[in-house]
């Protein structure tokens, strides 16, 4: 009995192993060593509790649990499916190599209150697992605001006045979105008493077309400040006086994602694609996240600190989910929830290089980084990789989510966007390319010796780098990644996507 | 003793309360033992009753075998059960919180303050477990002047505050008992459950609504309802720590409950209480934005607490003029969150004056190394009054935002949206202050030596943080069993729920 139930309850395990390390980094604040041991085996055991349930997810299981009841007739419900664990899978393998690097950079840097710092780094973990493994709204949304407060105490953490003042603009802008997603929540709640996530939407025919319109407009702007859908992504550019760590597993992983598998929830699961052709908000918000995409690689060219013109290329990069769940065609649906999954090794990647060349030699501008690359080469090399795959070129891991998004527009009959996802390549190879360049051939005027980064900062850039490009050659390795993203795609469609497991 | 646990409850407490002068005078120790016993077995019984009454319903229990409605009656249903255990437990707690507040108080004020806190607390159980709208007036009356002069305690301005409170309480006081005049001049009964059913047979609508207002209003006084909130800060602000954490956390609560009782259960079937409710709910929309605008203009701790009550306490006005299942549900989920919530805040705002001599929340810096575990309970309770999941406070707002969009009520919606974005700003900056903001050059120096010094000691005598630490446990736990709360209990206290 004991040992099924340990199984049954394996989303409720994968989502508390992260709190109780919390609970054990709070109670060690002076013994290091112990502190860091519980970071990095809560993110082992958080990876290998989620992984163990894929194969059975695969197989086409639901392994759920309702350990408590939030409200009458409505559970905390936890529930790994594929699209779940999807996130899941990609939020805690990413954690282990944060993990590494974190305990590398924060020693490297000294900022002084690292044990509350690793404790919501844990706690903003149980978050976002909580939010993949979400089975019904109310769920989603308690983990979603208890993610919120877990990351404000982050992006302050340096407690200078730049820092204080971007955790302000993060709780406005957060914690707002948060309270209209309660409305549209509760709202969904009195419409469907009881609903959870089913795949293909359970809102239809529950309520007048007005009603389902102006939901789903509350949705977009709750879910839209994390996935940082312009004009509401103006917190995350501040955020980045975060340590880099923070930036790269939260900023462009676990919040922002939480945010943008937020949209997929509510395309998929809440309304259902055909119910939002019906309604007619699809275009809408295609071009709201067509804008989005334009204008933030726009501003991303015009940036000098390297992390923001990261953060810029992350709200664009953000907006292919967006635009993915919009289009709602299978293809469409597929691109967007592998984009989760490319950006976020692209992503990582890019933000682990930034951090190894702060961390080394104290530069955050792209105009100080001439030559760099002779002296952290393995590091540029790593954020070459990334840059390549980030611009979409064919097989590298940012192509094969394009590809699909691409297709998706044209199966949908939507052949505009894809030139939106062309032109959003050049510029992204426009604000990329010269930070390689410069890094590469750029002259600077000292001599500049050969100067690693240290191992605990390498290993883990050099990993996502290399991930970034197997995934392009095979989309499913290791983790089964699109094997997983097709099968939520064909639940969402009712099997009448036409896809079939294997990728290219 | 189990079959007189409607009477131990108010009781008990009462006749403590007569004998704590000559048990003050043998030994202190002797009138706190004695308190804290009397309310242990107020306690006791009230979740006794409470166990009866869900077990097998209302337990009706005629004081001196008189039946209603001649004798008096004592009502123990879920609600009232419910509402005693909560006002006992917190009684309780406050008072063994208030021993080290007390220590340096000499002996003879000491007794008056344990006589008097007992009465206030008798008052209100006997206000929570009447069945008698006359026998209501008579608890509210003890209730409020043993308040009045344990406001009084704090010293000048305290005294001012008090005096204020007892001019307006007993205007409140007055109205309601006019009130209760008409009731009793049109059916010849004060019974609640007899009021419920000669009312719908009379024919004075005239009569019946100036009955209604002058009721909901002399109550709404007293429970502070916006714009009748008037005394509250001043009280609030100034009475001894432990008295403001007692009355903050249920003395208003106990009056709203009145509202609720007499608006749905005695004037349920007339038409006129829907009509006062309604005036209510607009009256509570304002206060919720009035309180968290005025909490906002406040640097002291304790000012911005109370204005923050004023809000607070138009939340559950509002649930109750909502009047639909999720409404109530949110209203009487809010009392007994509020209750923890507030009380907690307010006990740490009275350690950290206590401990530090500090209450302008500007002074806070570095508060957080000072009494690192009031400050992180202060954290906790701050999230339950912003409402934000896990704690308590978000599952009593999500009811009432329920409720508010069953009903269509989409300026309450705003309101109540907007409430929670300006209540995070004003105890955001709290614990901006506590955690993040760096003391001057000189404080600096003097903390570190602080620090040093006491090191590995506790920030507070046990008796004063254990209520702390107790009080924040249970703005999680009810947070979490917040739907079984609802399931076990409240569902059962509501107008139609009833048997």
């Amino acid at each position: 009995m004991t040992t099924e139930f340990f199984l049954a309850n394996r989303p409720l395990w994968a989502v508390l192993i992260s709190l109780v390390a919390a609970i054990v980094i709070l109670a060690n604040d002076r013994r290091h060593n112990i502190r860091e041991a519980a970071t990095l085996l809560a993110a082992v055991g958080k990876f290998a509790i989620i992984l163990s349930m894929m194969p059975a997810v695969l197989a086409g299981q639901i392994i759920e649990t309702t350990p408590l009841t939030l409200a009458p007739g409505i559970a905390l419900h936890l529930r790994a499916d594929a699209c779940g664990l999807v996130f899941a899978l990609l939020s805690s393998f990413l954690w282990i190599a944060t993990s590494v690097y974190n305990i590398g950079y924060m020693r490297a840097l000294k900022y002084g209150h690292e044990t509350g710092y690793y404790a919501c780094f844990a706690v903003a973990l149980s978050s976002a697992i909580g939010i993949a493994l979400s089975a019904n709204l109310l769920t989603l949304f308690i983990f979603y605001e208890i993610l919120t407060l877990a990351t404000y105490p982050l992006v302050f953490h340096a407690r200078t006045k730049e820092a204080i003042d971007g955790g302000h603009k993060y709780l406005v802008y957060t914690l707002a979105a948060g309270q209209l997603l309660l409305v549209a929540i509760i709202w969904t709640m009195i419409v469907a008493p009881g609903a959870g996530f089913t795949a293909g939407g359970f809102l239809a025919g529950k309520a007048p077309v007005a009603v389902l319109q102006v939901l789903f407009v509350l949705f977009v702007l709750g879910f839209g400040v994390k996935a940082a859908v312009m004009p509401l992504h103006d917190w995350l550019p501040t955020a980045m006086v975060a340590p880099t760590p923070v930036s790269a597993l939260l900023h462009a992983v676990a919040v922002v994602k939480a945010g943008a598998f937020g949209f997929v929830r509510v395309a998929g699961f809440v309304f259902g694609p055909a119910l939002i052709k019906d309604i007619g908000m699809g275009p809408l918000l295609a071009w709201l996240a067509s804008i989005t995409i334009i204008v933030a690689s726009l501003r991303a060219l015009s940036e000098d600190g390297l992390k923001r013109r990261l953060a810029y290329s992350t709200v664009g990069q953000l907006s292919y989910v967006v635009l993915g769940t919009a289009i709602a065609s299978p293809l469409a649906f597929l691109g967007a929830i592998f984009h989760i999954v490319a950006h976020a090794f692209m992503k990582i990647t890019l933000f682990f290089c930034a951090g190894a060349i702060y961390a080394t030699t104290h530069k955050e501008n792209v105009s100080e980084m001439k030559g760099i690359g002779r002296q952290m080469p393995l590091t540029m090399a790593a954020f070459t990789i990334g840059s390549i795959a980030i611009v979409g070129t064919p097989f590298w891991v940012g192509f094969v989510s394009k590809w699909n998004l691409g297709f998706g527009a044209l199966q949908a009959g939507q052949p505009v966007f894809i030139a939106i996802l062309v032109l959003s390549a050049l510029l992204t190879t426009g604000y990329f390319f010269p930070i390689v360049y410069t890094a590469y051939f750029g002259s600077s005027e000292k001599e500049l010796s050969y100067h690693e980064a240290k191992p605990s900062l390498l290993y883990p850039l050099l990993i996502t780098a290399a991930v970034s490009f197997i995934l392009g050659i095979s989309p499913n390795f290791g983790l089964n990644f699109y094997d997983l993203a097709i099968q939520a795609v064909n639940s969402v469609f009712a099997a009448s996507s036409g896809l079939s497991g294997g990728g290219l | 003793m189990t079959a007189n646990y409607p009477a131990l409850i108010v009781i008990i407490p009462l006749a403590v309360a007569v004998i704590t002068p000559v048990l003050g005078r043998i030994s202190i120790v002797l009138a706190q033992l004695s308190a804290a016993a009397a309310l242990l077995v107020a306690f006791i019984s009230s979740l006794g009753a409470l166990q009866h009454a869900l077990a097998e319903g209302s337990w009706h229990y005629y004081f001196g075998g008189w039946a209603p409605p001649w004798g008096i009656e004592y009502v123990i249903d879920p609600l009232s059960g419910g509402l005693a255990t909560l006002v006992s437990f917190i009684g309780l707690l406050v008072l063994i919180y208030a021993v080290p507040h007390l220590a340096t108080k000499p002996a003879r004020e000491n007794t008056y303050f344990y006589t008097l806190y007992l009465l206030c607390v008798a008052g209100l159980l006997g206000m929570v477990v009447t069945g008698d709208v006359f026998n209501l007036y008579v608890f509210l009356e003890i209730s409020s002047l043993a308040a009045y002069a344990l406001i009084a305690f704090g010293g000048s301005r305290a005294t001012v505050a008090g005096y204020r409170y007892l001019l307006i309480g007993t205007a409140a006081a007055c109205l309601y008992l006019l009130g209760i005049g008409y009731l009793y001049a049109l059916t010849g009964s004060l019974n609640m459950a007899d009021l419920a059913e000669l009312l719908p047979a009379v024919d004075a609508p005239t009569a019946l609504v100036i009955a209604t207002v002058l009721i909901v209003i002399g109550l709404g006084i007293k429970m502070a309802l916006f714009p009748l909130h008037g005394w509250l800060p001043d009280a609030y602000s100034s009475a001894p720590a432990p008295v403001t954490g007692f009355i903050a956390a249920v003395m208003a609560k106990v009056s709203a409950y009145a509202i609720y009782r007499i608006c749905f259960f005695v004037l349920k079937d007339t038409g006129t209480a829907i009509i006062a409710l309604n005036m209510v709910g607009w009256m509570a929309a304002a206060g919720i934005i009035f309180g968290s605008i005025m909490a906002i203009a406040q640097n002291d701790l304790w000012r911005m607490l109370a204005y923050s009550s004023v809000a607070q306490m138009c939340y559950i006005a509002l649930g109750v003029a909502l009047g639909n299942t999720y409404g109530i549900y949110g209203a009487l989920l809010h009392i007994l969150n509020h209750a923890v919530t507030k009380g907690c805040l307010f006990l740490i705002a009275g350690s950290i004056a206590w401990k530090t001599g500090i209450r302008d929340i500007t002074q806070f810096a570095k508060m957080c190394r000072k009494m690192p575990w009031t400050m992180a309970v202060f954290v906790v309770a701050a999230l339950s009054m912003i409402g934000l999941p896990p704690t308590a406070g978000f599952f009593s707002k999500m009811y009432l935002v329920m409720g508010s969009v069953e009903a269509g009520a989409w300026g309450y919606v705003a309101v109540l949206v907007a409430s929670s974005l300006l209540t995070a700003i004003y105890f955001f900056r709290v614990i901006e202050y506590a955690y993040l903001h760096q003391p001057a050059q000189g404080e600096a120096v003097k903390l570190e030596q602080e620090n040093s010094v006491m090191a590995r000691r506790w920030e507070l005598p046990a008796s004063m943080l254990m209520p702390i630490i107790l009080l924040g446990i249970g703005v999680l736990t009810l947070g979490v069993l917040s739907e079984k709360i609802i399931a076990d209990v409240i569902q059962f206290a509501l107008p139609w729920g009833m048997p």
